[in-house]
């Protein structure tokens, strides 16, 4: 009884290394809250959020499509804002086209704040796997 | 609209990645600190540099 406690317990330890991961994807800093690094979440939660609002507030695209090898790298660039980018995308709030330079500026706000979300996220996954303290 | 000038928006980029490069690059808060300011300086740096670069070799 328990062994099979144990072996239970480790299944769900595993399968909750990638927690921090998936949360701090979802939502930027989460997976550093998860693991009660309160400071370094709200750096960084703050930092991403910013930079995402401030590319919106220039009039940024958002990437929806993938018609060409561009389009596919800002997308893919994009979906690293997880929760931020789904809301947004749903809500229609992202420009369809840049008309001005700064709404240029704003679209590479949004695709560095969702490269950088990933970043943290995998910054997330290395504390908890004991890679980085 | 927010339209920043061209610097403002490169001090603000230097500033949200410099913060998210130290806190994942380092691992203790006085080691974080000095390498997102290093990051900081080196993004600000370097656009004021090929600035007056691209500013010379203009036509």
């Amino acid at each position: 009884m328990s062994n099979k406690a144990a072996a239970a317990g480790k299944e769900s330890g595993q399968r909750a290394v990638y927690l921090p991961l998936i949360a701090g994807w979802l939502v930027p800093g989460a997976g550093h809250f998860l693991l009660r690094k309160w400071w370094r979440g709200a750096f960084l939660f703050v930092a991403i959020v910013c930079m995402f609002a401030l590319g919106m507030a220039m009039g940024g695209k958002l990437y929806t499509g993938a018609e060409n090898i561009l389009d596919m790298l800002g997308l893919a660039g994009d979906v690293g804002n997880g929760l931020m980018f789904f809301v947004t995308h749903f809500l229609g709030i992202g420009a369809q086209h840049v008309r001005v330079t700064t709404a240029d500026y704003g679209t590479k706000f949004m695709v560095v704040a969702g490269l950088l979300n990933v970043m943290a996220a995998v910054d997330a996954h290395n504390l908890r796997t004991g890679r980085k303290h | 609209m927010f339209q920043p000038s061209h610097f403002t928006a490169v001090l603000l980029f230097a500033l949200f990645a410099s913060t998210v490069f130290g806190i994942t690059m380092r691992e203790t808060p006085r080691r974080m600190f000095r390498y997102g300011a290093y990051c900081f300086a080196l993004f600000v740096g370097s656009v004021i540099v090929f600035s007056w670069v691209m500013y010379f070799i203009s036509p």
